[in-house]
Formats: structure tokens, sequence, C-alpha cells
């Protein structure tokens, strides 16, 4: 074997690998869906976030407009603080914008629903989403049906 | 009494000794894997030998990834398929085919894989080398063997292990695709999405890719080491190749569990 074919086998070795690892990256993961851009952050509290995480997405009307940075418990309210990072794209919410916590699907991640308010200011960075709605507990719901039942 | 002692003493011996000469090896192989450390700036004098052994460890291994990585695939495929139907979410098939392939068999399947067809290669070469007395030869030549026949190796061996791991993930994500959306009828658009959705970049991605220059690192230096200090006669060299292709297949599976340890502890 020459060393030109060698090199050229070689170099097709190293672009097929390349390629898939580009493929892994853009196409397999995440990454082409990660938001880059830049972000405000706003936050909320609630009473329970169930199964929310870091992570977790943020959407207003079913699309993803953020993601939920930092989430903190204030020992002296006795709430869970929830920072959510929005998009700067995305500036025109409400400043009375309701946050709440749905499950996508029954037993799915959860994640949180911004439903716009009727304010003419809007959100920006620090402030404080006061209407935020906790997270469904299935196994409450459970709970209070069957009470209800038992009491009948 | 001193004849009991003395035959109790007989069988502990051996047992003993054995002790030794593993720790003397490892001990070895250590001091071994520095010397390569010392010398791999000098490959990039000579990029040729690099070059070539990329040819040996990387190029001449794809034929095996290529077809391991699309049946692995397709088994997933078919095999996910028959779970996730019951419960009637055969869409979420991209989900685990993505995830146990970019997660753990890219990687872990890759590095056995690698250990059988370039690690023993490697070994038996360095083993035969060896037993003719070519290493003493470039020595007498003022020819470091160091430098010229085990660094290019060695790099050769760690650079080629990420690129096949990918390889191997990447193709088995398509046999998946061509069982559960061609042969199987799950939606296209959802095979992609789902996986997507699912496969981090950092947590998943990422960490598949280090697992693969840890796995590359281990299992090149484990054969040439076995090669390097393997016993100089024909069956030496089986043994050496033998040891070689078993300790690091062991090696790679005990890693992959410390590794996955830690990095779901981080994440």
């Amino acid at each position: 074997m020459t060393r030109q074919t060698l090199e050229i086998w070689v170099g097709v070795f190293v672009a097929a690998g390349i390629a898939a690892l580009f493929m892994l990256a853009m196409k397999v993961s995440n990454l082409s869906t990660v938001n880059t851009g830049d972000t405000y952050e706003v936050t909320a509290q609630f009473d329970n976030i169930g199964g929310l995480s870091i992570r977790s997405p943020v959407k207003a009307s079913g699309v993803l407009v953020g993601r939920v940075s930092d989430i903190k418990y204030d020992k002296d309210y006795n709430v869970a603080v929830v920072t959510l990072s929005i998009q700067k794209r995305f500036d025109r919410f409400p400043s009375d914008s309701r946050a709440s916590i749905y499950t996508a699907g029954l037993l799915g991640e959860q994640y949180i629903e911004l439903v716009p308010g009727i304010e003419e200011t809007y959100l920006e960075e620090g402030s404080d989403i006061i209407m935020a709605d906790s997270a469904l507990i299935l196994e409450n719901l459970v709970g209070r049906v069957i009470s209800e039942i038992i009491s009948k | 009494m001193l004849s009991y002692l003395n035959k109790i003493a007989d069988n502990f011996g051996p047992l003993g000794k054995k002790g030794i000469v593993s720790f003397e090896r490892l001990g070895r192989s250590a001091l071994f894997l520095l010397r390569v450390f010392q010398s791999i700036p000098f490959v990039f004098l000579r990029p040729w030998l690099f070059i070539q052994q990329l040819y040996s460890v990387g190029v001449l291994t794809i034929i095996i990834i290529f077809v391991a990585g699309t049946f692995v695939g397709m088994v997933l495929g078919l095999q996910g398929y028959n779970i996730l139907v019951r419960f009637n979410s055969e869409s979420s098939l991209g989900t685990m085919v993505g995830l146990t392939l970019v997660r753990e068999l890219g990687p872990v399947v890759t590095a056995l894989l690698f250990a059988g067809r370039a690690g023993s290669a490697l070994t038996a070469e360095l083993g035969l080398m060896k037993t003719t007395d070519q290493f003493s030869a470039l020595e007498m030549m003022a020819v470091d063997p160091f430098k010229r026949v085990i660094a290019p190796r060695f790099l050769a061996g760690f650079f080629s292990m990420p690129l096949l791991a990918a390889i191997f993930s990447a193709v088995g994500i398509y046999g998946g695709y061509y069982v559960g959306v061609y042969l199987l009828g799950v939606d296209d658009g959802a095979y992609w999405a789902q996986m997507q959705k699912s496969v981090d970049f950092h947590e998943d991605f990422m960490n598949g890719v280090w697992k693969s220059i840890v796995f590359g690192f281990v299992a090149t230096w484990i054969a040439l080491f076995e090669g390097y200090d393997s016993v100089p006669t024909s069956e030496g060299i089986g043994r050496a190749t033998t040891q070689s292709v078993v300790n690091a297949s062991l090696a790679v599976l005990a890693l992959n569990f410390i590794l996955t340890a830690l990095m779901l502890e981080t994440s």
C-alpha cells in the first residue's frame, strides 16, 4: 500500500469519526435546541413544586420560551422560590402573568406554563410573578376523591 | 513439627510469589506509562509514524465497529419496540435507542471490540518484536523504541477510540431507525424528536465521549504493556495476547461502573 492511499484512508476515518460526533451532537442530543441567546430571570413562589427540577421547560401557549434555572426554599415564608430564565426575545409577558406547574401527559415531566395577564407593564429582569399555581399532585387528588367517596 | 511448618510454607510460598509478581507488574506498568508519556512529544516530530498506526489501529477497526453498531442498533430497535408497544409508547423508541447507545453501549461495546481487534494486534506485534530482539536492535542503533514504536501506537489508540465510539453510536442509531421506522412503523418525526428531547448534550453526549476517551487510554495502555512485558517465547506471546484482551475488557467494564457512578453523582 502506498503512502498516499494509507493517508487517504486515515483521512476518511478521521472525517467519518468527526462526522459521527457532529451528528450525535446536533441530531441526537439537544444541543441544537438549547437556547444560547440572552435570557432574563424572573422568580415565582410556589407552595409545592412537585417534580419540577432545574432545566425543566418554561412554556407559553405550549411553546418553549425558557427554562427553570434555580430552585430554592425560602425558610422565612416556607415556600419554594423558582427562578425562570426566559429568552430575551420573549419580553412581552404582562407583569400580572400567571405561572402554573403542569405535567406533560399524565405521568410525563413537569413544566411551567406562563399564562399572560392584561397589565401593560411587562416582566423584566428580577421581577416577581405573584400569581403562581402549585403543582397538581396526583396522590393528593386521588386521596381527595377517595375521601369524598367514603364520606358519601 | 518443623517439617510440618515447612510443608505449610511450601504451599503458601507460590501464593505469595504470585502476589509479589502481580504488584511488580503493576509497578512496571505504571513506569511504562510514565516512559510513554515522556516519549509522546517526539511523535510530533515524526507524524508519519502516527498516521501509519492510526491506519492499523483505527481504519482497520472501522468495519467491525460498523457492522456491530448496525446490528446492536437494530436489536435495540426491535427489543425496545416490543416492550414499548405494550404501553402504547413506541414513539419513545428514539429516546431508548439514543440514550442506551450514547451513554452506555457505544463506549463500552466499542472498547470491548477495540480490545479484541486492535488491542490484541498491538500486543502480538510488540510481543513478537520483543521475542525477535527488535527492541534491543533499535537500542543498539541508538533509537529509543518508546519514541519510535510505542508512543505512536499509544497516541493512535488514544485518538481513535472516541472516533470509533462515535461511529458506533451514530451507526447504531440509524440501525434502530431502520428497524423502528421502516420495518415496524414508528413515526419518523417522533423518533428523532423524542431522542433530541431526552438526550442532553452535556449530561449524556459528553459523558459518553469522556468514557470513550478513558477506555481508549486504558485499553491501549494494557495492550501495549502486555506486549512489551511479555515472556519472549512463542507461548509467551500467545499468553500475553490473551491477557491483553481479558484484562482490557475487565478494566473497561469495571471502569464503566465507576465512571457512570461518578457522572450520575455530579449531574
